[in-house]
């Protein structure tokens, strides 16, 4: 089992001045698992990816990707973050690229692939999407679900070993969540290491191997998404998925 | 009027090397202007803190005086200090200086305008803060500035007319010339004003159409 | 020695205030009546304002300068290079600040007109009473812009032998031998002069600005 840890976080804790982001947050994550974060909104989910990606950095605690401490001093940040991709709520395409070049610039400015290999890097990320024909598209000419299979892409191309994925459906329209759900759950299936801050509690039970609700800068519980959403053990993560499931809709309840 | 087409014509070739030397020193203080803003706007939103202080100073002390009285203190205020500049070299080193004052705020806008999340993303794929900034931030950053910035070129060229009070010889110290000679200052100085107005709607429709050919496909209704 | 120097670029100095504020009252009143007419009056009338303001702003203020005052101080009109100067600067800047109100007046739009109208004013009391005082409060910032350039501007009226900063300042680097002192000193005062004149402007844009629901 400790063989396939792959990402660990150990008494993290994120202060902005005298407020308190986290604290004392750990949690594993195993090769392959899809872990879903829930919980009310500003309750720390995704300032603990950026941290875990060191876009920003926690004040105290240690974070390993594959045994290797990454929030060590004189790290390598840029390195750290080629291996663990992300994707954002309102998906940073680069708007002066068009999808390929997106997809590309990071293979061939970080990892320095010549052009007609990360050309066709780029595109098998982008067929991998489902985006293969909008390549010469502008992030402008896109929908918002294109636009956000694109991001994933990018993040892909640079092979990582984690995928980390704040809030990507919350900016888009309803008809278009399903797309980027459905890349997501293909990814899943594919043992993709994943962790998804989100409100889909359908995505979360189909997907996910494990939930963790998160409230107030805290891990309340932890577990199987059937163990979770059937027996929750504490009171705040049942009033959380009871409201959860009135703002979404009935079809969680059963 | 008819007078006035006679003295056009008969001063037309004189006009034309000065209105030569106005479109070089616009070319000029605007390549020099372009490199100067550059630099003080990325001093100002992504400089150390000297670097930040110094195009702060710079570019508020360059936007705050008028154009003229840079002139003057480059031309007859450095020989004091053993630089004694040419007229045309002052004139240059005036107009790059000046023009850069305000590039940098067109530029330091639309840097601004691009915003934390490319860097965000940048980052997030792996390039570093400043490769972020050469291949992110400035791509997009430049063309955002273009409408803004397209005024930049004419009204260059428009302050270029002051430099005739150190003799540089472009348009307007020809037609000061002109004025002298012919007696028919108003004449004289509304010949160059023909000149100046045929440069700048030249200009301005090049720029137009610049604007035109550097939109981003999708982004042009954001 | 250096009181009677600054004292002497201060006299300048009130000179440059009193160009500018000749100039730049000046140049409103004409930009506002032009701005009015472009966007209020016929199709003729209309046209008449935008060509001025094509035409000025086509050509460098100091060349206008000088055509307007050898107009303004020729053998019709006999006004001091003062007046003659001031008021050309005035001239040139009416068609910036016309640019100014004519795209704020734009700004307001066309339904507060139709508002206006529809409760029974007139098209003059529309323009009075619901259309200006929202189009001079957009305006505030651009034309704060181009106070600082009149006020800039002004050293231009140097040419013309009226005895501003920069004047005193080149009088002063002859009688001293000291050319970097004198322009020095003069850069100090324009410097704090166009500073105080965007503090003042900006500090009037935040008291008529209108209340909006805090973000």
């Amino acid at each position: 089992m400790d063989s396939a840890l792959i990402l660990q976080a150990r008494n993290l804790t994120k202060r902005y001045g005298a407020n308190i982001i986290f604290q004392d947050i750990s949690l594993d994550v195993q090769k392959g698992e899809t872990i879903v974060i829930i919980g009310p909104s500003g309750t720390g989910k995704s300032t603990l990816l950026r941290c875990l990606n060191l876009l920003t950095h926690v004040d105290s605690g240690q974070i390993f990707l594959e045994g290797e401490e990454i929030t060590a001093p004189g790290i390598n940040e840029d390195r750290v973050r080629q291996q663990i991709g992300m994707v954002f709520q309102n998906f940073l395409l680069f708007n002066h690229l068009t999808a390929l070049d997106n997809v590309m610039l990071g293979l061939t400015k970080v990892r320095k692939l010549p052009k007609p290999q990360a050309h066709e890097k780029a595109m098998h990320e982008l067929a991998r999407v489902g985006l293969a024909d909008r390549a010469g598209h502008y992030p402008g000419q896109l929908s918002g679900g294109q636009q956000q299979r694109v991001a994933i892409a990018r993040a892909l191309a640079m092979d990582p070993k984690v995928m980390l994925f704040d809030e990507p459906t919350s900016a888009l329209d309803p008809e278009l969540i399903g797309e980027v759900l459905g890349v997501m759950a293909q990814l899943a299936r594919e043992n993709m290491t994943m962790l998804v801050v989100t409100h889909e509690m359908g995505f979360a039970r189909e997907v996910a191997d494990r939930i963790v609700f998160m409230e107030k800068g805290h891990i309340v519980e932890q577990g199987a998404p059937d163990d979770l959403f059937e027996r929750p053990q504490h009171a705040r993560t049942r009033e959380f998925l009871w409201k959860i499931t009135e703002l979404y809709g009935k079809k969680e309840k059963k | 009027m008819s007078a006035f087409i006679e003295l056009f014509l008969r001063f037309l070739p004189d006009l034309l090397s000065g209105a030569a030397m106005t479109l070089l020193l616009t070319a000029e203080g605007l390549a020099a202007g372009f490199v100067l803003g550059l630099l003080a706007a990325l001093g100002r939103t992504y400089g150390s803190k000297v670097w930040h202080a110094l195009a702060t100073a710079y570019i508020e002390l360059f936007r705050g005086t008028p154009l003229l009285m840079q002139i003057f203190l480059l031309y007859y205020g450095l020989p004091g200090f053993g630089i004694t500049l040419s007229r045309e070299w002052a004139a240059f080193l005036a107009l790059g200086l000046n023009s850069g004052a305000y590039q940098a705020e067109y530029l330091r806008g639309s840097i601004l305008a691009i915003g934390e999340g490319q860097m965000i993303a940048g980052r997030a794929i792996g390039l570093s803060r400043w490769k972020t900034i050469w291949h992110i931030i400035l791509p997009q950053a430049l063309r955002l500035a273009i409408p803004a910035w397209a005024n930049e070129p004419v009204s260059l060229l428009k302050s270029t007319a002051v430099v005739f009070l150190i003799a540089v010889p472009e348009l307007m110290a020809k037609a000061k010339a002109i004025a002298a000679k012919t007696y028919d200052p108003i004449g004289a100085y509304l010949a160059a004003a023909v000149l100046y107005l045929v440069m700048v709607y030249l200009l301005d429709a090049f720029m137009k159409w610049m604007e035109r050919k550097s939109l981003i496909p999708g982004l042009e209704t954001k | 020695m250096l009181t009677d120097f600054f004292l002497y670029i201060a006299q300048g100095t009130a000179v440059t205030i009193g160009v500018t504020l000749v100039a730049l009252p000046f140049g409103l009143a004409v930009g506002l009546l032009l701005a009015l007419l472009y966007n209020y009056g016929g199709r003729w009338v209309s046209r008449a304002a935008g060509l001025y303001s094509l035409l000025m702003r086509g050509v460098p203020p100091v060349v206008l300068l000088f055509i307007l005052y050898f107009i303004l101080s020729g053998r019709l009109i006999n006004l001091s290079p003062f007046w003659a100067g001031s008021l050309s600067l005035g001239l040139v800047s009416s068609a910036y600040q016309m640019e100014i109100l004519r795209g704020a007046l734009a700004a307001v739009g066309a339904g507060q007109m139709t508002a206006a109208r529809a409760i029974g004013l007139t098209r003059l009391q529309a323009i009075r009473f619901v259309i200006l005082p929202q189009a001079i409060r957009l305006a505030i910032p651009p034309w704060s812009n181009e106070a600082s350039i009149v006020l800039k501007d002004s050293s231009l009226v140097y040419a013309l032998g009226v005895p501003e900063i920069l004047r005193r300042a080149q009088q002063l680097s002859a009688t001293t031998g000291q050319p970097f002192l004198a322009f020095g000193a003069a850069a100090l005062i324009y410097f704090a002069l166009v500073f105080l004149t965007n503090r003042a402007l900006d500090s009037l844009a935040e008291r008529t600005k209108l209340p909006t629901q805090p973000v």
